[in-house]
């Protein structure tokens, strides 16, 4: 299968957008701004936050999968979920750990909240369109994986991931990159298999699916459950939409997601800038060098009126 | 160097020693024409030597132990702000106040303005030293410096913002070197160089031109990518580009003034009359440009407000320290500027000028590290990653001093002999 990259990515989202105006399925905007809104078949995963307990197995899972140094915390000590960082916030993704479970006490719950944090792998990831040396693939599995070989260290996409994910391991001098979960893609995606925390969950929170077929079957759940799950399934359309979505009963902005983030995809905010380059380019040679000759017009007058 | 000027010292400004048929050798230029101990007795001499010598003792070893241990021990390694004073200050700081070298090559060789052409030199030194300092802070900064050629020719990534600065910095930093090509060749006596350089000079400005109005722009786009990361007040999506270009030009002509200045008081043994004597005219010039970018750059400010509905903000504590940068950095300097212009006093937009550069400086902290992640926690620099970032730009003190001392920038060349 044909790998995403930046070039690919806009034949495909060209192409996609030709097709789908000929279908007659997207709207006009959608062909003109050359927006890509994913793989048809690419997978992703349903969290159904109401039946995490906060075991954190997925962690330990996740980081047996990914070889990742032995945890400050052990897998099996809670007061993981006590620890506060540099600014009083949660526990987050570092180097050393690509999922984190997190704690919420939510008023008029008997038992505390508990949300799992990972990459979200975004249809059009805000990580991807910032990196500099094109190190970053959306794979049409659905997975965003990267290329550590090229990456420069600029940490652009840290500043560009509206859900603070990518982590970079400050700690080594030599070879220091950015780390993150890429959906065991290597491992286990790539084979039509789920990723590791979704396979050890021992709550079955997390479904494992074709996009498309989650984002049906989560409406469904919503709709079956008689108002207990809040109307709404986020990473369906947020930032343009995410392989990772989240149904829960409680208000989503109580247990930490950003409900700023909007529904825009992160290239669409920087799309403004990126067509005025052309525009500079081809217009400011002659503009300028018109000023040029206007400007110094008198001079030549006076020369050639001189001669 | 003012004590040796009071006891009738002559700079090097010919090629051939006076009262002699001999050329200047290059290490006689290189110290400024003294014999190697009068050399070291005038730095020894000069206190803010001493000071930089502290400077470095601390500032070296810390610098090591970054490439040593990595950015986790200089800096706090911190995943919620990737970006901390090397770029902030380096890069996003640096680059506007150096955008003098477009803004005078622009106004001598493309307006033709030759009435400032004694300062078109020192304009363009400013922008090539501040381009260079920010690409040797950006060395500092990156986890891998020595990859910083893969986004030009390994692995290529041309939809990003962040690649359309490095190719401009890069181009525009050669722009830079050709344009100062006729002042390097004038001390050294090279010939073709130099008129090639005169014979191009339209087409290098140009192309500052057009790298400039990108890069200064870019610089601002890339907060694009974080548009709910940063407070509203300092982030406009549409205009974020005229924002940070508009502002770098009364940011690059400020500086100018403010670098004029203190060469003019702490150099005068250097600078020649042709500087001196028209100094104040042109400080008067450029305080007209900087009028101007200031104005635009307050009403573009206010539309951004007024186009995403931000009034709201403006009420709380951020409100209040938007305020306090656009009254300090901005309202004030405007004020001052326009008094300077009627009043003709070069002193007036000197000190505006000085207003206007801290200005800017706070309006890129401001966006790069004071007001992101506005809604978690601000974060303030680990100590040693102060004193790294310290030591870099008195580095860059040093490197201008010594080009001003030796290459004609503030004094006409003699060329053969007095």
């Amino acid at each position: 299968m044909k790998k995403l990259n930046r070039r690919n990515f806009i034949k495909g989202s060209l192409a996609g957008g030709l097709a789908a105006a000929a279908t007659g399925k997207a709207t006009k905007a959608d062909a003109a701004g050359g927006t890509f809104g994913g793989y048809p078949d690419s997978m992703g995963v349903l969290v159904d936050m109401t039946k995490c307990i906060g075991c954190r197995t997925c962690e330990a899972a996740c980081n047996v999968e990914q070889g990742l140094p032995e945890p400050d915390i052990p897998f099996d000590d809670y007061s993981f979920f006590d620890q506060h960082g540099h600014g009083g916030e949660k526990p987050r993704t570092t180097e050393k750990a690509y999922t984190v479970v997190n704690r919420y006490e939510v008023e008029g719950r008997e038992s505390p909240f508990f949300r799992k944090v990972q990459c979200n792998h975004c249809q059009e990831p805000g990580c991807l369109t910032s990196c500099f040396v094109n190190a970053y693939t959306k794979t049409p599995e659905g997975a965003v994986i990267y290329n550590p070989k090229v990456c420069v260290g600029c940490r652009t996409c840290m500043i560009a991931c509206p859900f603070y994910i990518p982590a970079y391991s400050f700690s080594s001098a030599i070879n220091p990159i950015i780390k993150k979960c890429i959906m065991c893609y290597d491992t286990r995606l790539k084979f039509g298999r789920p990723p590791a925390c979704v396979e050890a969950c021992p709550q079955g929170v997390m479904t494992f699916g074709k996009r498309k077929d989650l984002v049906a079957q989560a409406h469904t759940k919503i709709e079956e459950s008689g108002g207990k799950y809040i109307d709404h399934v986020y990473g369906e359309k947020e930032v343009g939409g995410t392989s990772w979505m989240y149904i829960s009963d409680v208000p989503f902005e109580e247990i930490g997601f950003n409900m700023h983030v909007g529904n825009a995809p992160i290239i669409s905010y920087v799309k403004d800038f990126l067509a005025m380059v052309p525009m500079v380019l081809i217009i400011w040679p002659a503009l300028f060098t018109g000023f040029h000759l206007l400007a110094t017009r008198k001079a030549k007058t006076d020369e050639s009126n001189k001669a | 160097m003012k004590k040796l000027a009071q006891e009738g010292y002559e700079p090097i400004d010919t090629l051939i020693k006076p009262n002699t048929n001999n050329p200047w050798t290059v290490k006689e230029k290189l110290l400024l024409g003294l014999s190697p101990q009068d050399y070291m007795k005038q730095l020894l001499r000069n206190p803010f030597n001493w000071f930089l010598a502290v400077v470095y003792a601390v500032g070296i070893p810390l610098l090591l132990g970054r490439f040593f241990f990595g950015l986790g021990w200089a800096t706090h390694g911190s995943y919620d702000y990737p970006w901390g004073l090397f770029l902030g200050w380096g890069l996003f700081v640096m680059v506007p106040l150096s955008a003098s070298g477009f803004m005078l090559g622009t106004t001598v060789e493309l307006f033709g303005r030759k009435d400032f052409k004694p300062i078109e030199r020192l304009g363009l030194l400013n922008g090539l030293l501040g381009y260079f300092f920010a690409v040797v802070f950006l060395e500092v900064d990156l986890g891998q410096p020595w990859r910083l050629v893969y986004p030009m020719f390994v692995s290529l990534g041309p939809a990003a913002v962040l690649f359309l600065v490095a190719w401009h910095v890069a181009t525009y930093l050669t722009v830079q070197i050709a344009e100062l090509v006729p002042a390097t060749s004038e001390l050294m006596g090279w010939v073709k160089p130099k008129k090639f350089v005169k014979s191009i000079v339209l087409g290098l400005t140009v192309a500052g031109i057009i790298l400039s109005t990108l890069h200064q722009g870019a610089l601002g786009s890339l907060f694009t990518y974080a548009p709910h990361k940063l407070h509203p007040l300092w982030i406009s999506t549409a205009f974020q580009w005229i924002l940070f270009f508009c502002s770098s030009i009364f940011g690059g002509l400020s500086m100018l003034i403010v670098v004029s200045a203190l060469t003019k008081w702490f150099m005068s043994w250097r600078c020649d009359d042709n500087f001196l004597k028209n100094l104040d005219r042109i400080t008067i010039g450029l305080g007209k440009g900087c009028s101007m970018a200031l104005i635009t750059y307050l009403v573009l400010k206010i539309t951004a407000i007024a186009h995403d509905n931000e009034w709201s903000y403006l009420l709380d504590g951020w409100g209040m320290w938007f305020f306090f940068e656009m009254i300090v950095g901005t309202l004030i300097p405007l004020a001052f500027f326009t008094m300077a212009i009627r009043t003709d006093r070069a002193g007036l937009a000197r000190f505006a000028a000085m207003f206007a550069v801290f200005g800017i400086a706070l309006n890129r902290m401001n966006t790069v590290l004071i007001t992101y992640n506005w809604e978690m926690y601000q974060d303030i620099p680990h100590w040693r990653e102060f004193c790294i970032a310290i030591m870099v730009y008195f580095t860059y003190i040093v490197v201008y001093r010594a080009v001003l001392y030796r290459i004609p920038i503030v004094y006409t060349w003699r060329g053969e002999r007095k």
